[in-house]
């Protein structure tokens, strides 16, 4: 790869990365399944089970109809105080793997603000993604959030 | 188990007042009341009760251990070089240091980290430094006792998988605490060796009682939680049992199992109840899918064996809800997920997979702590006002259904008993 399609592959993921967060932080949730592939993961697993080598966690989507089923949900039939969050990522590492994919890591902080106005910090974790190139551009295949914050607070409606 | 075997020394009233003494009307103070979480330490989980601290699959092996609490106490349960269980206080016998500081691990000993003072896995006091002083400077007093500055112990057992600690040398033995009513239950989630599939943790800000009235409460389970209603999972007509211990009624049992073919969704429709909606189903059935393990085809099983546990199976998820109190308006669930050891990967998957019902962002399940949230503050200011708790009076022997609130009654009138209130 020459440096410039280095480049290139870290602005067209970084894309990725940037709009995954915006569809989360600014209600287009029904957006947010789109964002992968139609066999694409998503899991939300604490650090002690991913360091521990144990499969539980509190999302776990193997499709991406599983994924509009938690939005369907979420909108439709949960109930949970309004809420907004705002992602805060860095530290993305991209490796390119074989046929295609590449995995990328990164931080993310989010911090969660109620509809009085108190915003905390929600969760603190990484992401561990692989990511395939299709005909409508970079899609996530696998996506697991990580999470160092083993305590959630109250409840979790929306996606991290 | 009856009341006698809570029999506790006498205390001087707190100024709290049940109006009603069936359980039906509960003071909103005691889920605010410092007072009243400071007696519950003392009388619930340093009193004559068995606190679920742990699965023994989580300690298998000789030398693992454990952090966890029993009330607000941090204890440390462990598996012995020979097998048997312990468990301790994880406070230094010296001056006091937390003794152990990982959540889990494996080790035959323990050292403190402020000045190395060793303990064994049971607990006990095995080496001191300078215990005999150095170059003719004196150490501990010739006289001084090592068996007597051990750790502080508590009694540990385990029935059906499932670790129990307590601090009294009065209370039953953990099968006879857990009774008649209840271990049938337990037997029936337990009956085959068990794999521990990881824990995911929920913190609240409202009071570890609020809870556990919503695990005794099965009207709110298709009000509440929409999801069951949205997507026609769980209706009104299932077969329900409601059952309490016959002795202090502090455990309970509720479960639902499917009937075919019930209509019961006109009865909805007839109250205009908000949770109606024909329109909506899942792209995706699988996360709904059961399995049938058991002789009843029970897809709820919410066992609650006070004060720490709630043994759940929900479909196929199975999980050991550990319940800690944190402060007066703070409680923590940590979930212990576990499948069986002869899971097929296409069960163990489902298990991972229905995960997405239970727990904090549980599909049936993630009101829950927002409700009892939502408690907490509407009641703050309102200590001596009352919650009401009538649903099912007039039938209080009322066993199958689910729109009681019998359970509820009988926890409160067994905590009064054991608070001396
Ligand atoms: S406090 Fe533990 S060794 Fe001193
Ligand atoms: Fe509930």
């Amino acid at each position: 790869m020459t440096p410039l399609d280095q480049m290139l592959l870290w602005f067209e993921l970084y894309s990725l990365q940037e709009r995954y967060i915006s569809v989360l932080d600014n209600d287009q949730l029904e957006a947010w399944p789109e964002l992968f592939t139609a066999d694409g993961h998503y899991e939300i697993v604490p650090k002690e089970n991913a360091d521990a080598g144990l499969p539980m966690g509190i999302i776990y989507c193997n499709n991406q109809g599983m994924m509009r089923d938690r939005i369907l949900s979420t909108r439709e039939a949960n109930l949970y105080e309004p809420q907004t969050y705002r992602h805060l990522v860095s530290g993305l590492i991209i490796t390119p793997a074989d046929q295609g994919m590449v995995k990328m890591s990164a931080n993310y902080v989010v911090i969660r603000t109620n509809q009085e106005g108190d915003s905390i910090i929600y969760q603190a974790g990484r992401y561990e993604d692989q990511v395939i190139n299709t005909a409508e551009g970079w899609r996530y295949r696998s996506k697991r959030a990580i999470y160092d914050t083993l305590r959630v607070p109250t409840l979790m409606a929306i996606p991290v | 188990m009856g009341h006698h075997d809570l029999h506790q020394a006498e205390l001087p009233p707190l100024a709290i007042q049940f109006p009603r003494s069936d359980g039906s009307r509960v003071p909103y103070e005691v889920f605010s009341s410092p007072a009243i979480y400071e007696r519950e330490q003392e009388r619930i989980y340093r009193g004559p009760t068995w606190n679920f601290v742990a699965l023994d699959v989580e300690i298998s092996q000789p030398g693992d251990f454990k952090s966890t609490y029993v009330g607000d106490t941090p204890v440390v349960v462990t598996r012995t070089p020979d097998g048997s269980l312990a468990a301790w206080v994880n406070r230094c016998a010296h001056r006091g240091a937390k003794l152990c500081t990982l959540p889990r691990g494996n080790a035959t000993s323990h050292a403190c980290l402020y000045h190395q003072w060793n303990f064994d896995s049971r607990g006990n006091l095995t080496g001191i430094p300078f215990r005999r002083g150095q170059k003719q400077m004196a150490g501990m007093p010739p006289d001084f006792d090592m068996k007597a500055h051990g750790l502080q112990k508590l009694r540990v057992d385990s029935y059906g998988g499932l670790i129990f600690a307590s601090f009294s040398d009065t209370v039953a033995a953990l099968p006879d605490y857990i009774g008649n009513e209840m271990r049938p239950w337990i037997d029936r989630i337990m009956h085959k060796p068990i794999v521990y599939l990881g824990c995911t943790r929920q913190f609240v800000n409202a009071n570890w009682k609020l809870y556990f009235e919503n695990v005794k409460d099965p009207y709110h389970a298709s009000l509440l939680h929409l999801f069951h209603t949205t997507f026609n999972i769980l209706r009104v007509g299932m077969k329900a049992r409601s059952l309490p211990d016959a002795g202090h009624g502090l455990h309970s049992i509720i479960t639902a199992t499917r009937i075919e073919d019930d209509n019961s969704s006109a009865a909805y429709t007839a109250q205009d109840i908000r949770s109606m909606n024909e329109g909506f189903h899942l792209e995706d059935e699988s996360v709904l899918g059961y399995v049938h393990e058991y002789e009843e085809a029970t897809t709820n099983h919410i066992q609650s064996i006070f004060p720490q546990l709630v043994l759940q199976q929900i479909h196929n998820s199975l999980v050991a809800r550990q319940l800690l109190p944190k402060a007066p308006d703070q409680f923590e669930l940590v979930f212990h997920f576990f499948g069986y050891a002869d899971d097929t990967p296409e069960l163990r998957e489902l298990r991972i997979k229905q995960a997405n019902l239970v727990g904090p962002a549980g599909y049936i399940s993630m009101e829950d702590g927002y409700a009892t949230e939502l408690v907490q503050r509407g009641s703050l200011r309102e200590g001596k006002s009352s919650s009401v708790l009538d649903m099912g009076l007039s039938q209080p022997d009322q066993q199958d259904t689910l729109i009681t609130e019998s359970l509820i009654r009988r926890f409160w009138t067994g905590y009064q008993a054991l608070m001396a209130l």
